[in-house]
């Protein structure tokens, strides 16, 4: 506990000659929950994006502990990513499959389990987030919230290292993304895993972070780091501090 | 004081010189954008010709308003900052003045705005020809992923599910012999009924067998076949598959360190290149069949007469690269399909261009591969 985890050196993220982000310098601890914060079409979703390697970056390095993930061969990539978990906005599940073929297929491709096992392995991922009995169900069967919790599930099911997880709370009512929420501090404590979350709600950056960045567009560059609790009392940061407090100080009409 | 004023009243404004040269705009009557706004230019005018230090609004008389008045004082307030005259709206109901301080609040983001520049024809022409170039380079680099997944399939390595497999094989198999036999049927009738016209003048007319047998087995049972395919599952390819990338399905294989190629391209490829052939066995068999229907009703020939000359008219060359182009065909449609489907934008819209664009790219390829065929095999004497 407590050793570098995720190492992020110089990252400039660019699409062609337009530069979304750049000089992000941030170290994750292992056993942190990090929340990338910051207001919208920032460029959270496209640094989470760079972090799993579905996009590279312009320039700057990647670390997993010791392991140069912006570097290494596609090979040495695939093994990395296994040990990954991560959420899509949309929970992302295979339309064409059952829940329980969703999470046992990770299982089944890179695991030597029977068919029997691995679907003993799905139930029991479903059930950790709250999906007993619905093994048999098509995605397109459930709701939005349950479709982002089978996804949860489909993410650990290799018992991921560190756990991706891009606006889990977004469509989601109050009550339920608060138990999202307590999954994911959960998870974290039961995995013993890293947990990176891009997010804007505050009500979950206080409830689970204890490490974030905040990226600010104008900018170009990531303007606070730290525990957002810590930011909130003594960012010297207007910007942070105004996003913080949902613009509190702000004039309102009608007041 | 001014009780008359209703709500049906006509739009109008008047212009008085306040006092320190300043402007003051009447607004009289109703301001709906249902009955159309007084221009601008009006102000425009006025401004131009007293030069007012200042413009304020007076609106005793103003009768019902809506955004139509909104747009008309903002359209105001940009006049008069490119001119650096302050517009006062002290005179304007307190709704409005909210409305106009929400719309002023957040500045014109620079470069927001998207310039509309027509590229002059050569430059258009030179992007032209690098998108077509690129779009080559990336159909060839997807054809090179394919044929690796293919290696990796002999040697069982790639990762993809046998149930899949046989849902493809059936959605590209079985459930397109219905159409495919119709169209063949009818092609078969249509190339015998054309033959029939001409050779009955020579009294020839026994040899339509030979010409449908000929031209369905060589060419037309794989060709119609293939486009029928390039419609049916070409299209439903890229769909899937364009939705897949939508509903990022596709990112969550490739961070799971599924290879999208060997999951979802390597069982659509491998199962049109399996179901193409048998396809056009079907195809000839009905496109005869469309044939000898004409030759028994039409020319009055007896059918085994007429299979006979058929069948004597065949060899196994013509049926091979019938079968051949067929499986040639087959792996153009599903790259074409699977390639527009990973290619897809991300929205809604992006997945029908990526359906139509299979489509055209499938069947202009096959009619390509087509020509390219016909002259190899000639050359090759087969």
């Amino acid at each position: 506990m407590g050793e570098p985890h995720i190492i992020v050196r110089d990252l400039t993220m660019a699409f062609g000659d337009f530069v979304l982000m750049r000089n992000l310098n941030f170290t994750v601890k292992r056993g942190d929950v990090f929340v990338i914060m910051g207001g919208s079409g920032c460029g959270k979703s496209t640094l989470l994006n760079h972090l799993i390697g579905l996009l590279e970056p312009a320039t700057g390095e990647i670390f997993y502990r010791n392991f140069n993930f912006t570097k290494a061969s596609p090979e040495a990539r695939e093994r990395m990513l296994r040990r990954f978990g991560v959420l899509y906005q949309s929970g992302a599940l295979w339309s064409s499959m059952t829940l329980a073929q969703n999470v046992g297929l990770p299982l089944e491709e890179f695991t030597d389990l029977s068919p029997r096992e691995i679907h003993a392995i799905a139930s029991i991922k479903l059930a950790l987030v709250g999906l007993r009995g619905f093994e048999d169900y098509y995605p397109s069967q459930i709701s939005g919230g349950m479709q982002k919790r089978a996804g949860l599930a489909r993410a650990m099911a290799l018992d991921p290292e560190v756990l991706f997880f891009d606006e889990p709370s977004a469509g989601l009512d109050p009550i339920s993304s608060r138990l999202l929420d307590d999954l994911i501090l959960e998870l974290r404590d039961g995995l013993g895993a890293t947990v990176v979350v891009v997010t804007h709600e505050l009500p979950s950056i206080f409830t689970i972070a204890n490490n974030s960045i905040f990226l600010d567009a104008e900018t170009r560059t990531m303007i606070a780091s730290g525990d957002p609790k810590e930011l909130l009392a003594h960012s010297p940061d207007p910007k942070v501090h105004r996003f913080l407090t949902r613009g509190a100080d702000d004039q309102h009409p009608g007041n | 004081m001014e009780a008359e004023v209703t709500t049906d009243q006509v739009t109008d404004l008047n212009f008085e010189q306040g006092r320190d040269s300043s402007l003051i705009i009447h607004l009289v009557g109703s301001w709906r954008m249902h009955h159309g706004l007084p221009s601008v230019g009006r102000v425009l005018h006025e401004v131009s010709q007293t030069k007012p230090r200042s413009i304020g609004f007076e609106t005793s008389r103003l009768g019902a308003w809506d955004s139509g008045l909104l747009t008309f004082v903002a359209r105001t307030i940009d006049l008069g900052r490119s001119r650096n005259i302050p517009v006062a709206l002290e005179g304007l109901p307190e709704g409005l003045v909210r409305l106009v301080e929400l719309a002023e609040a957040v500045p014109e983001k620079k470069d927001a705005r998207v310039k509309t520049q027509s590229a002059p024809l050569l430059q258009r022409v030179g992007t032209a020809t690098i998108n077509y170039a690129d779009g080559a380079e990336d159909f060839l680099t997807f054809l090179g992923g394919v044929v690796i997944a293919i290696g990796r399939m002999f040697q069982r390595e790639a990762r993809f599910r046998t149930s899949d497999l046989m849902i493809e094989i059936q959605d590209c198999g079985v459930s397109a012999l219905g159409i495919v036999a119709m169209i063949s049927f009818l092609v078969g009738t249509i190339l015998a009924f054309m033959g029939a016209v001409q050779l009955q003048q020579f009294g020839a007319e026994i040899y339509v067998a030979d010409l449908v047998a000929i031209g369905i087995v060589r060419e037309m049972g794989a060709m119609m076949t293939a486009i029928i395919m390039a419609g049916r599952t070409g299209a439903s390819f890229a769909a899937q598959l364009g939705t897949m990338k939508v509903t990022q399905e596709i990112d969550a294989l490739t961070t799971m360190g599924i290879s999208p190629m060997e999951f979802l391209v390597l069982p659509r490829v491998v199962a049109l290149i399996l179901m193409m052939p048998l396809l056009a066995v079907f195809a000839n068999v009905f496109g005869v069949m469309g044939g000898a229907f004409v030759g028994v009703a039409m020319l009055k020939i007896a059918l085994p007469t007429f299979l006979r000359e058929a069948w004597n008219a065949l060899t196994l060359g013509n049926l091979f690269g019938g079968l051949f182009k067929a499986m040639v065909y087959g792996v153009i449609i599903a790259i074409a399909g699977c390639l527009r489907g990973f290619q897809c934008g991300r929205s809604s819209s992006a997945v029908g261009d990526a359906a139509t664009q299979a489509v055209v790219t499938g069947i202009v390829w096959i009619v390509v591969a087509c020509g390219i065929m016909a002259f190899l095999f000639n050359m090759l004497g087969i």
